[in-house]
């Protein structure tokens, strides 16, 4: 069940990416958190005490919601454009 | 031409986008770094993408204010350089570090206005880590700002007057509101009375927003205590005590604030003395009535120097322009000095009120229960917390972070440093204001390690590509 509802903005143009392996598709304008967080209820689980996070202040204060890109670059998922392509890990100790 | 360096306005919010703009109609050109895709700040925040809703649903009764704030500075395009998605994360003798465009630019600065704005202020409370927990100012940029709601059925918790507009702007926007819980006895919104000759249209406003909530269903409980989110792996309920009654709620997405802290970490790496404020309950830059700070050359606005709203902000970053400008020896419009500062002085009263009628419920750092965490980021508990204290005899601020790592992570104790400072005078019967206050290091937020050590030669006159 994901944790976003989106209300405004279902008719922009799709962007597809990667979450855990699976393809999504989120929209125009989204954030990366916003993407991740419409089609699932947490963005990472968390270092210490593997508890599932989401975010907080959504305005690049919090670091909460940190996500790891395939890569292995960590971007702040609030304030990072959704791109194209995009493969994001969210679950500890995985990797593709 | 003028040899001197360009000024640097840090913040695309009301003040600093205010004050750009009358530095430029005195004729200078300002460098403008700001975090966000886009200028506006939180309050006017714009979305990154247009979408089918007009200004009068995103900005509500603020619309007209906000239109004006984005077209002004939109004018302003080719007189200023504007660099959005940019970290100032390091400042120093003039110099300030921006991480921007993937690389990190070294400007040197000749004036500097610090308009950073403010975050939602917080105390712990159980499950406030769980996914559908969101601050008051993000569960808004969720909806503003990306045109999604934090859950279906909603409730929002804490005090303040961005408590009863996020209620309502989801209400607007068609959510379910299941409850707003105030923090304070109904008793505090009689000084809101006393603010009806100073802001009428402020007052009222909230008023209306209060009756509209509850004549479409959502109960408002006033004087809420022992706040407790629960949940297996999100938000499944809220529980709550009130006149001595336990109380719940199944709700899927929590808006939770305690009123605004300021940003003030640039202006404590920049040298500026701090002074502890009563009302903030926070240490604060010193400033004087025209936004200087305790360092020339350095000016202070908006929220980021005490909280004051969005209003006043515009003004503050306007005054603080003109004192930048009178410093450098330009002509400036002494004439507007004091409509400003006497407008500036107003919104401080209606402040008082407003604190008066929503008062944050600093006693709860008493009932912080052992095992809830304090710090998110390190994930320390608040009995971690008093233990440390305890064992270590510790009093000061820096001290208990040294030991404990609270306010050492990611955050930098943006989200747990007021609780922390709440916590360790609680537990050692001192004045808040006698703990002491995190000291800043830069970078203030966290940046890829490789921009460290990439000193590209710095050209403020060229907006960097993306």
């Amino acid at each position: 069940m994901p944790l976003l509802h989106r209300i405004a903005r279902t008719d922009h143009a799709p962007v597809a990416f990667t979450l855990d392996g699976v393809a999504c598709e989120g929209r125009t304008g989204d954030t990366l958190l916003t993407a991740i967080l419409c089609h699932a209820d947490k963005l990472r689980d968390s270092e210490f005490l593997a508890a599932p996070r989401a975010g907080f202040c959504l305005m690049g204060a919090c670091q909460d919601c940190w996500v790891m890109l395939a890569s292995g670059a960590r971007v702040r998922a609030c304030a990072t454009e959704l791109s194209s392509g995009m493969d994001v890990v969210t679950r500890c100790g995985e990797r593709s | 031409m003028s040899e001197r360096a360009a000024p640097l306005v840090v913040g695309a919010g009301p003040a600093g986008m205010r004050a750009a703009q009358a530095l430029v109609e005195a004729g200078l050109r300002p460098l403008v770094v700001d975090e966000a895709q886009a200028s506006g700040g939180q309050i006017y925040r714009q979305p990154p993408q247009g979408d089918d809703r007009s200004a009068d649903a995103l900005y509500g009764s603020e619309a007209a204010k906000a239109v004006r704030l984005h077209r002004g500075f939109a004018a302003l395009a080719d007189r200023l350089d504007y660099w959005p998605r940019a970290l100032l994360w390091n400042l120093r003798d003039g110099v300030a570090d921006i991480a921007v465009g993937g690389g990190n630019r070294r400007v040197a600065y000749d004036g500097l206005i610090l308009a950073t704005g403010a975050t939602d202020r917080v105390l712990p409370v159980p499950g406030w880590t769980l996914p559908g927990v969101f601050t008051l100012g993000g569960t808004q940029i969720a909806l503003k700002a990306q045109g999604c709601a934090i859950g279906r059925r909603v409730v929002f918790i804490g005090c303040g007057p961005l408590l009863y507009l996020v209620a309502w702007q989801y209400l607007k926007a068609g959510v379910a509101v299941a409850a707003v819980l105030d923090t304070a006895p109904l008793a505090r919104k009689l000084h809101l009375l006393r603010g009806m000759p100073l802001a009428p249209a402020i007052v009222l406003r909230g008023l209306r927003m209060a009756a509209e909530l509850q004549l479409r269903g959502t109960a408002i409980h006033h004087g809420v205590t022992d706040i407790r989110i629960e949940g297996r792996t999100r938000v499944e309920r809220i529980v709550w005590r009130q006149r001595g009654r336990d109380k719940s709620l199944a709700c899927d997405g929590i808006g939770y604030g305690l009123g605004l802290r300021p940003e003030t970490q640039l202006a404590d790496l920049a040298g500026c003395a701090f002074r502890f404020d009563r009302r903030d309950r926070a240490w604060l830059p010193e400033r004087d009535v025209s936004g200087r700070s305790s360092v020339p050359g350095i000016y202070l606005a908006g929220d980021g120097a005490r909280i004051a709203g969005a209003d006043a902000a515009e003004r503050a970053g306007e005054r603080a322009a003109l004192a930048l400008l009178e410093d450098r020896g330009l002509p400036y419009a002494a004439s507007r000095v004091a409509a400003l500062e006497r407008d500036l002085a107003r919104s401080d009263r209606v402040r008082d009120v407003l604190d008066a009628a929503f008062p944050y419920p600093a006693h709860w750092s008493r009932q912080i229960a052992d095992d809830t965490l304090l710090c998110r980021c390190e994930e320390v508990s608040a009995g971690e917390a008093r233990r440390a204290i305890a064992e270590f005899s510790l009093t000061e601020l820096n001290r208990l972070k040294a030991i404990s790592r609270i306010g050492m992570g990611r955050c930098q104790g943006r989200v747990c440093g007021a609780a922390a400072a709440e916590l360790l005078a609680r537990e050692t019967a001192q004045d808040i204001a006698a703990v002491g206050r995190l000291r800043t290091q830069a970078p203030v937020k966290p940046i890829p390690f490789t921009l460290t050590t990439s000193n590209e030669p710095h050209e403020p006159r060229h907006a960097p590509a993306h």
